[in-house]
């Protein structure tokens, strides 16, 4: 016999399941007035430094199909790559922001401030992005994705280098469409499927 | 220090996230391997909410869709219990979420047309910060079983969904608590996408009659282990990432 690790295991994971708005999102779900003070409903506030943007997409499913019951939560750092409660960050951006496809279109719209590029602990310089976390009916465990920016130098990022096949780290990429406008499509499976990361 | 990047999650734990059983899985589950990377930054920091967000009767789910006007119909319960992470350590003032089913089995949701009718005194969702010691407690109903398009007769066992933040983006997790002795978890497909019956016992909470009231409700109590963090002492050499 050998020492105990003294250690816990995580809690499994189930499905968000098609009724996660009402308690993630209750406004979306028919429910306002739910709470009084609803969280994740925008990650900035008037004032908040940087450029403001607008990311447009889709989540599709492996048949190409949009999907209307998605909920997706972003987190960024500030426009100088501060995250809230860091010294020194924007007080005006929380830098979380929850937000659900369309129920008719399946379109999905994040407005928030450009983040700044943020160092790892080892100090290698990331490009600019948002992490996401995409739950949905059907989605077993929540998928972890990332947004970076065709308008940025990503030629240099940690994460981005590790994808093998390099037509892939197009799916991590947002395309300009406009002045502050990005598309951002995500593909849960098959042909030009999103990376999704383990971290 | 535990304060380094988050401890690889252990995948073999979590449901597969392809699963025939559970339809809508099929096209929903990535073909292609997760890209398994230390975690940053961005997974390692996190939202932070503050009390002051929160209404008095938030975790109350009997009470808080009528404002404490009237009381919601069903058998009152207690849920309640701690969130840790895998160092054993309690972790504070953090977000839950729960949503759920009424007693007839309802959801108060657009897109949910089952027979059962709603309940005029019930929402379905609640929320709570955790203390200094890591606990949290809703007072509710216990919800109602339902039938759901999958196969022919599939119905899901008395559940609630669960949310919990921690303090890091990359410990974010969704789970649902059944309730012990409820003899459809073992019918159930979304339950048996975890494959490890004793992983899946982990979700079913004890009837807890220590916590319970004397003529007012029963308790369940649930644990939830969030992902932890190494130390960091060795971890920031420049060449890692």
């Amino acid at each position: 016999m050998v020492q105990k690790l003294d250690m816990l295991q995580e809690t499994p994971s189930q499905t968000a399941g098609p009724y996660v708005h009402i308690g993630m999102m209750p406004t979306y779900a028919g429910n306002a007035g739910t709470f009084d003070d609803e969280i994740g409903t925008s990650p900035i506030s008037d004032g908040a430094q940087g450029d403001v943007i607008e990311i447009t997409g889709s989540v599709y499913d492996g048949t190409g199909w949009a999907m209307r019951d998605a909920l997706i939560e972003s987190w960024q750092p500030d426009a100088q790559g501060k995250f809230a409660g860091q010294d020194g960050a924007d007080p005006n951006v929380s830098g979380f922001c929850r937000f659900a496809a369309d129920a008719e279109s399946g379109e999905f719209c994040l407005r928030t401030v450009k983040p700044g590029a943020v160092a790892t602990a080892g100090g290698t310089l990331q490009a600019p992005h948002i992490a996401l976390w995409i739950v949905a009916r059907g989605i077993n465990i929540g998928l972890q994705t990332r947004i970076y920016f065709e308008d940025e130098d990503n030629s240099n990022d940690p994460v981005l280098a590790r994808i093998e096949q390099r037509p892939r780290v197009d799916t991590l990429i947002a395309k300009k469409t406009g002045p502050g406008q990005y598309r951002f499509d995500i593909r849960l499976q098959g042909a030009g499927e999103t990376v999704f990361l383990d971290m | 220090m535990l304060d380094g990047p988050l401890i690889p999650r252990n995948r073999a734990i979590h449901p597969d996230p392809y699963d025939p059983g559970y339809k809508t899985s099929v096209p929903r589950s990535p073909n292609l391997p997760l890209l398994s990377l230390d975690s940053t930054p961005s997974e390692e920091t996190g939202p932070t909410f503050g009390h002051s967000r929160l209404g008095a009767l938030d975790n109350n789910l009997i009470l808080n869709w009528t404002r404490g006007a009237a009381p919601a119909v069903g058998e009152r319960i207690l849920m309640h219990g701690r969130v840790l992470d895998e160092h054993g350590r309690p972790v504070p003032n953090t977000l839950v979420e729960i949503w759920q089913a009424n007693a007839g089995g309802r959801y108060r949701h657009k897109k949910d047309g089952y027979l059962a009718p709603l309940d005029p005194n019930f929402g379905g969702a609640g929320r709570t910060l955790t203390d200094e010691y890591g606990r949290y407690q809703f007072l509710t109903i216990r919800p109602g079983a339902y039938p759901w398009p999958n196969r022919a007769n599939d119905w899901r066992p008395m559940h609630i969904h669960i949310s919990v933040f921690g303090h890091s983006f990359g410990q974010r997790l969704i789970t649902q608590m059944y309730f012990e002795g409820d003899p459809l978890i073992p019918l159930c497909p979304i339950a048996a996408t975890i494959k490890n019956r004793a992983q899946l016992d982990r979700l079913v909470a004890p009837l807890d009659m220590a916590a319970s009231k004397p003529l007012d409700y029963l308790a369940y109590k649930f644990d939830i282990v969030l992902r932890g963090r190494r130390q960091s002492m060795f971890e920031n050499k420049p060449e890692g990432m």
